[in-house]
């Protein structure tokens, strides 16, 4: 759970760093000082860096569940003690 | 026919209809009535029709849209009420009924004050407190819902979130919303959250509803769960004014679950705007400096030197083939010398060929030969002219026909040739014959004269 935690926060660390530097390069190219070659070079990194971001953004797939519960209102879990989750049917 | 006398008087059913009206209305006006509401109809005009009973007895009642318009809650069938109004008498159906102009849950008294009392404790305890609230994840990767699995929150959640994006992680913990142990469950499906660490965030909510619908969310026991919860709560409890506890307590308050729903999404609609904003401001900009720098290229193409291929190559392509021709000329001209030189020495070689020598020589003694001949010759006729020639001038001398040239003639005897060289041998009227140089004459001796 640990791990999961750093690697949530490792995760998120990169995309603000993304989202960070996306802006930096926004504000680069909207001074003018970059010359055309150094202008494209950013606006590749850019593109990456928005692909990036936005498969970050619209990464997860749409998963809708229902925790089980017995008639105590107690959890059903597996046997290494997880909680079962079955699909919620609109 | 005559009705009989001492008669009783007759009314009219209006008459009495309108004795009886007087008589209650009067009577009963401005009075509290307690009862249960039951055949509980809304009319599309607004006003409420139902019946009032208590186990004996039963009442017709009318609430006019007027006084329906100021009700927090529209009762239902099997609500305990107590309502202010007047009896009233309906002709047209020869029917009584009581107008309400004031309506009351029974037991909503204790109700509010039990839910004031927990807010002044739980405000004692500083539960309120914005320190206590904890930021919610800017982007969410699961999402937990605390509701009914059948009500309607759920629907607008799942209706806000699928609008708004094609994949989220949603856990729906189910639980009942309202009525015994609604409360309990609602409480422990937090702990349980918690427990297992199963989402970012969570919705803690349901629909709308009356205030005794909404109670659960107003239990210590739920405020404490969201209090001690480590994952964020957003409250959704659907009602339009009062708060509840559990929208003090939670770590932000949404009015519906709806907006419990966009409030969980608001930072990833942000970024995701933010990024569609930056990726086309980029694109603009990449654009507008490939159209200046095509526009600065073309005006550079309008220059001279690159309208023409040659412009720049021109010059040093026609030294290229003065060098050409220079170098072509020098290599003729080493090669003419080459040539010459080679067809000297062939020459020389030629010369020294033995057969060539050896008719050098056929040819120098030919020479020889010639010379020799030619000398001899010579010798020849010089001694024939020196030697000869003399002889022959001598000879010439005597030559009588030359004598003749001289003036001398010789005689001839006509008869026989003989010639005279006397004039002895000749007569008078004798023929003679004169030879001269260049011819003969006959001519006749006239005289003679001896000496």
């Amino acid at each position: 759970m640990n791990d999961a935690k750093n690697e949530k926060e490792s995760e998120n660390l990169s995309f603000e760093l993304a989202f960070f530097r996306l802006e930096e390069i926004l504000e680069k190219m909207n001074s003018g000082t970059a010359t055309l070659d150094e202008s494209l070079k950013l606006y590749e990194e850019a593109d990456k860096l928005i692909n990036t971001c936005s498969s970050r953004l619209n990464a997860a797939e749409r998963k809708i569940e229902t925790l089980i519960k017995n008639r105590k209102g107690e959890l059903a879990l597996t046997l290494d003690q997880k909680p079962i989750t079955q699909n919620f049917d609109l | 026919m005559s009705a009989p006398q001492n008669a009783p008087p007759v009314l009219t059913v209006s008459q009495l209809t309108n004795a009886i009206k007087h008589c209650l209305e009067g009577t009963f006006s401005c009075l509290w009535l307690e009862g249960e509401i039951s055949n509980f109809k809304l009319h599309t005009s607004g006003h409420l029709y139902f019946t009032l009973k208590d186990s004996g007895a039963q009442i017709s009642a009318v609430m006019y849209r007027a006084n329906a318009a100021t009700l927090k809650n529209i009762p239902k069938d099997g609500d305990r009420v107590t309502v202010n109004g007047d009896i009233n008498v309906y002709a047209p159906s020869g029917k009584y009924q009581i107008t309400v102009r004031e309506l009351r849950q029974v037991g909503l008294g204790e109700l509010l004050l039990k839910l004031e009392e927990l807010k002044i404790k739980l405000h004692k305890l500083g539960w309120f407190k914005k320190e206590h609230k904890k930021p919610l994840p800017k982007l969410p990767k699961k999402i937990g819902v605390v509701t009914s699995p059948t009500g309607a929150a759920i629907q607008d959640i799942l209706n806000v979130l699928t609008r708004r994006f094609a994949g989220f992680e949603l856990l729906i913990n189910p639980v009942k919303v309202q009525g015994e142990g609604a409360a309990k469950e609602i409480a422990e499906a937090i702990n349980q959250f918690n427990q297992y660490n199963l989402v970012d965030v969570l919705i803690v909510g349901r629909g709308g509803g009356s205030i005794e619908d909404l109670f659960a969310f107003n239990e210590e026991i739920v405020a404490t769960a969201i209090f001690n919860s480590r994952i964020p709560i957003i409250s959704a409890v659907g009602h339009e004014t009062d708060h509840c506890i559990a929208d003090y307590v939670a770590d932000v308050r949404a009015p519906t679950p709806s907006a419990a729903a966009e409030i969980v999404i608001l930072e990833k609609i942000h970024l995701i705007e933010r990024i569609e904003i930056i990726q086309s401001r980029l694109q603009q900009m990449v654009f507008s400096l490939i159209k200046h720098a095509r526009t600065h290229l073309n005006g550079l193409l309008k220059q001279p030197l690159f309208l023409s291929p040659y412009a720049m190559v021109g010059v040093p392509m026609q030294r290229l083939d003065e060098m050409r021709n220079r170098l072509e000329n020098q290599m003729k001209q080493s090669l003419n010398q080459k040539q010459l030189m080679l067809d000297g020495q062939k020459k020389h070689l030629q010369s020294l060929k033995p057969t060539t020598q050896l008719e050098f020589y056929r040819q120098k003694l030919c020479t020889l030969e010639k010379n020799l001949n030619h000398r001899i010759l010579n010798k020849l006729n010089s001694l024939r002219k020196e030697k000869l020639a003399p002889l022959v001038d001598m000879l010439h001398a005597v030559d009588p026909k030359n004598v003749l040239t001289k003036g001398y003639c010789i005689l001839f005897s006509e008869k026989d040739f003989s010639v005279i060289t006397s004039v002895s041998a000749v007569k008078k009227e004798q023929d003679v014959r004169l030879i001269l140089s260049d011819g003969e004459l006959i001519s006749t001796i006239k005289e003679i004269n001896p000496k």
